[in-house]
């Protein structure tokens, strides 16, 4: 029954779209979206998706730079630097056929703001937003708000009248009682409509013949076959088999094995994703460590000669297997503020020996690391390579691997004087890094700071950045921060990731920073 | 009788009510749900009302009669992870695991027993003594190596059958079956075998053991000097008098077979409950923990229960040490 169907389905699909050929995508990764709800989770493999059927105002193409999606153009409103002015693109239907209009901005941003949302914290500038006519939006926010563009690129349009038809204002909250309409139905602009959806099983997509940018894009790929494949092994399988033509997430231990099977490709791009490590500097004493009544880590000696020790080419080369780009500083390559210069790191153990005898611990001392084993490429065998590289200057390292789901609690609880962390910039600006990474820990900023770094100044630089609306003299207040970061070396950068997608030839797709790819971009030949 | 019967489902009970206060008492170890569900950009604030709404603030024991009482009455929650009621999730995904389980449970029990009087009949040939050094593969080799080995055997290098996935499945009210689609009982094959494999080197270890036995017997000795015929011998006679702890075995069994199904699920994208399970535990999502150990348990519980009772039913000794006041 169901495969007549499928056949009866196949020939309508071929019998509409004679010239155009059906191509259809069979797309594996490791995880499955969260929900299809586009506001309830700020998520990866959720956002991937649901770029696929849903689009926001601005979307970064696959070198992520900006480029319009719904918004046509963008600007701070003349004479007044506290509102944005958004031009929407005419003439956009959603996939039910109704037309996307100001309305509909207006009530995604407000339902993106809601408590619920998981979107929100990316929002909390924005005091209000208006629809001035059908096509134009206004966005005021709590003061100039210069990198507000950046906040957008995940938020995706979903339609008034459907979600209102649809009792589905609401976002999906999952101790509200009941699932909500949205979770497992879409009505988007995007060129991709959704067919069916089995979660963690199979969610198959059919191209959108509406869609505003047939004409602009390669909209090659007809039908898609979303399959998430846990098990890493199965995964590059199911690809060496053809039974997948596009996978994400190929373990560096087979992307030899992937680019020599002919007919299979592997592309390599840096990832916007850096890893370092975290020292608790801030307090007096630490617990997990064996020196009594003083913290070595708040000398910053101790923290330099860490930082020299690790031999970050060894862990490229050995650990993994080239695929990394070593690190100087804790900003990927692709956002505002990154510089050469900084990315640089010099491993001198000598030098390094010296400054820990300098700063009084010719002995070393010994302390615990805590490592996360599931959530970073290779990240417990990185930090097995770091123990043995900081015990030639006598830091002898415990080293405690655990699940993510149990690592990261440590970060936030700050219960971890040495940890690792891996950090992406969505927004690909320094202020996000800094926002959370840097800033003293209060309510609203550093949550993810776990070192105790703490420096009034830097704090109030930090906060100066939200509303500079003088880009150059935001860009110099970003560098100064970044010279006391690197100065008083808070972090211990080892490397930004690089990824690998595998994939059939033929199917014309670039890497995209964010692993994020969107498949009307790709070409199929 | 009924007192035996009472007092053993009030065992059950019992047993099954531990089971859920160890698990919740084991949930805060796996980790911090919270920190999965809000992301990266969340507050303190967020964290503190989330914890508040979900009941993580308050301690287990609280938590854990929180969940008796809405189990009851048959809610189990959303999951965390797909925001979905729990039990629309494990009613969707139990066929899979089931139909999985019966038809390696099935290809376990009928290649063990086969072989397993094969290897007893013809215990010095060459082929009985090559299957029981194979089977010692069986029994040490983890299941998931043997998981990717035919995969890379039969999906990379021979094409024949479908690496991951449950093929087409059609839908039968609220079941879901790929027996009926050749992509599905295709898919079927790899992962019931690598799940069987162990429970049937085991069963085929029992059978040739027993059956070994009974060859021995002074009734076979007689059969065969009656003029028997050797195959009426050998399964009219003794396979006969082997099956009885074969047949306790895989009562048992089927329960870790389902147990088990977690890494084989794994391996192949199988869309069961152990899958489920496993997900459940990475993103520490407890109402799916919950729900999941519950079941299992309830199913190990409950098949322990039945084959009490049979003995009871069929072994009278049983009863008379009852009635006699002679417990031991």
């Amino acid at each position: 029954m169901k495969r007549t169907t499928g056949l009866l389905a196949a020939a309508l699909l071929a019998s509409t779209a004679i010239g155009a050929s059906a191509e259809t995508l069979r797309w594996a990764r490791a995880g499955d979206s969260l929900t299809l709800d586009p506001h309830a989770q700020n998520e990866g493999p959720t956002h991937t998706l649901a770029h696929q059927m849903y689009e926001p105002l601005i979307i970064r193409d696959q070198t992520g730079a900006f480029e319009p999606a719904l918004a046509t153009s963008w600007a701070p409103k003349e004479g007044d630097p506290n509102v944005w002015v958004f031009n929407l693109r005419e003439g956009v239907t959603y996939h039910d056929g109704a037309d996307f209009t100001a309305e509909d901005v207006v009530f995604s941003i407000n339902r993106a703001k809601s408590e619920d949302s998981d979107m929100k914290e990316l929002l909390t500038s924005i005091v209000e937003v208006r629809a001035v006519d059908d096509y134009t939006v206004e966005m005021v926010t709590d003061g100039p708000n210069p990198i507000l563009p950046s906040n957008l690129t995940n938020l995706f349009m979903m339609d008034k009248g459907w979600a209102e038809a649809n009792d589905t204002v609401k976002v999906q909250d999952v101790e509200g009682g009941e699932q909500t309409f949205a979770t497992a139905n879409v009505n988007g602009t995007g060129p991709f409509r959704l067919v069916s959806r089995e979660p963690d099983v199979r969610t198959v997509l059919e191209q959108n013949e509406n869609y505003w940018g047939m004409d602009q894009f390669p909209m090659d790929v007809t039908r898609i076959e979303y399959t998430p494949i846990q098990n890493a092994a199965t995964r590059v399988a199911a690809l060496l088999s053809g039974e997948v033509d596009f996978i994400q997430d190929v373990p560096v231990q087979d992307l030899g094995r992937v680019a020599d099977t002919e007919g299979l490709v592997v592309k390599t791009a840096p990832q916007n994703r850096v890893i370092f490590f975290g020292l608790n500097m801030g307090a007096d004493d630490i617990a997990n460590d064996d020196v009594e009544g003083e913290n070595p880590l708040a000398d910053v000696r101790v923290r330099k000669a860490m930082n020299m020790a690790i031999n970050r080419e060894a862990i490229k080369q050995v650990v993994m297997r080239g695929q990394s780009q070593p690190a100087g500083m804790i900003a990927p390559p692709f956002v505002n503020g990154w510089s050469a210069e900084m990315d640089q790191a010099e491993t001198d153990v000598e030098a390094a020996k010296a400054l820990m005898e300098e700063a009084g611990y010719s002995d070393g001392f010994s302390i615990q690391l805590d490592c996360p084993n599931d959530r970073y490429i290779n990240d417990e065998a990185i930090c097995q390579a770091v123990v043995g590289m900081l015990g030639q200057i006598g830091v002898t390292v415990n080293l405690d691997a655990k699940p993510k789901a149990q690592h990261f609690p440590l970060i936030t609880n700050g219960e971890t004087d040495f940890y690792m962390l891996g950090w992406g910039v969505p927004t690909y600006d320094s202020e996000y890094i800094f926002n959370f990474l840097v800033h003293t820990r209060t309510d609203e900023r550093g949550s993810w700071n776990g070192t105790g770094f703490s420096n009034p100044e830097v704090d109030e630089m930090i906060q100066s950045l939200a509303s500079e609306t003088d880009l150059e003299v935001r860009n110099d207040t970003i560098q100064s921060i970044w010279e006391v970061v690197q100065a008083e070396t808070i972090y211990l950068p080892v490397h930004h990731q690089v990824l690998n997608w595998g994939m059939k030839e033929g199917v014309g797709i670039e890497v995209d920073p964010e692993d994020s790819p969107k498949i009307k971009y790709i070409s199929m030949n | 009788m009924l007192a035996y019967i009472i007092r053993r489902v009030f065992q059950s009970a019992l047993v099954l009510l531990i089971v859920g206060l160890v698990a919740f008492a084991m949930f805060r170890f796996v980790g911090d749900p919270v920190d999965n569900m809000l992301g990266q950009e969340r507050t303190q604030a967020d964290v503190e009302r989330l914890r508040q709404q979900l009941g993580l603030d308050q301690p287990f024991p609280v938590q854990y009669w929180r969940f008796l009482e809405q189990a009851v009455q048959g809610n189990f929650g959303l999951s965390y992870r797909q925001g979905r009621p729990v039990s629309d999730i494990l009613i969707e995904r139990l066929p899979a695991t089931l139909e999985l389980a019966f038809v390696s449970g099935l290809f376990a029990l009928a290649f063990g027993i086969g072989l397993g009087v094969f290897t007893a009949i013809r215990r010095k040939g060459f082929a009985a003594n090559a299957i029981m050094t194979l089977s010692l593969i069986g029994v040490s080799l983890p299941t998931f190596l043997i998981g990717i080995l035919l995969i890379y055997v039969f999906s990379v290098e021979l094409g024949w059958l479908p690496s991951f996935g449950r093929g087409e499945v059609t839908r039968i009210g609220g079941w879901t079956t790929g027996f009926l689609t050749e992509s599905g009982i295709k898919a079927l094959i790899l992962p019931a075998f690598t799940l069987g494999l162990y429970q049937m080197t085991l069963i085929m270890r029992l059978v040739r053991t027993e059956m070994l036995e009974v060859l021995r017997q002074d009734y076979i000795r007689f059969a065969r000097a009656r003029g028997l015929r050797e195959r009426a011998i050998n399964f009219r006679h003794a396979l006969k008098n082997t099956l009885v702890p074969v047949i306790t075995i895989t009562g048992l069994q089927l329960g870790s077979i389902i147990a088990f199904a977690i890494i084989t699920e794994t391996v192949f994208q199988w869309p069961g409950v152990g899958l489920l399970f496993i997900n459940a535990i990475q993103f520490v999502d407890i109402p799916v923990m919950a729900a999941y150990l519950m079941m299992i348990s309830v199913m190990f519980v409950g098949i322990n229960l039945i084959v009490d009772l049979l003995y009871f039913a069929i072994d009278p000794r049983l009863r008379v040490d009852r009635s006699a006041g002679k417990a031991t």
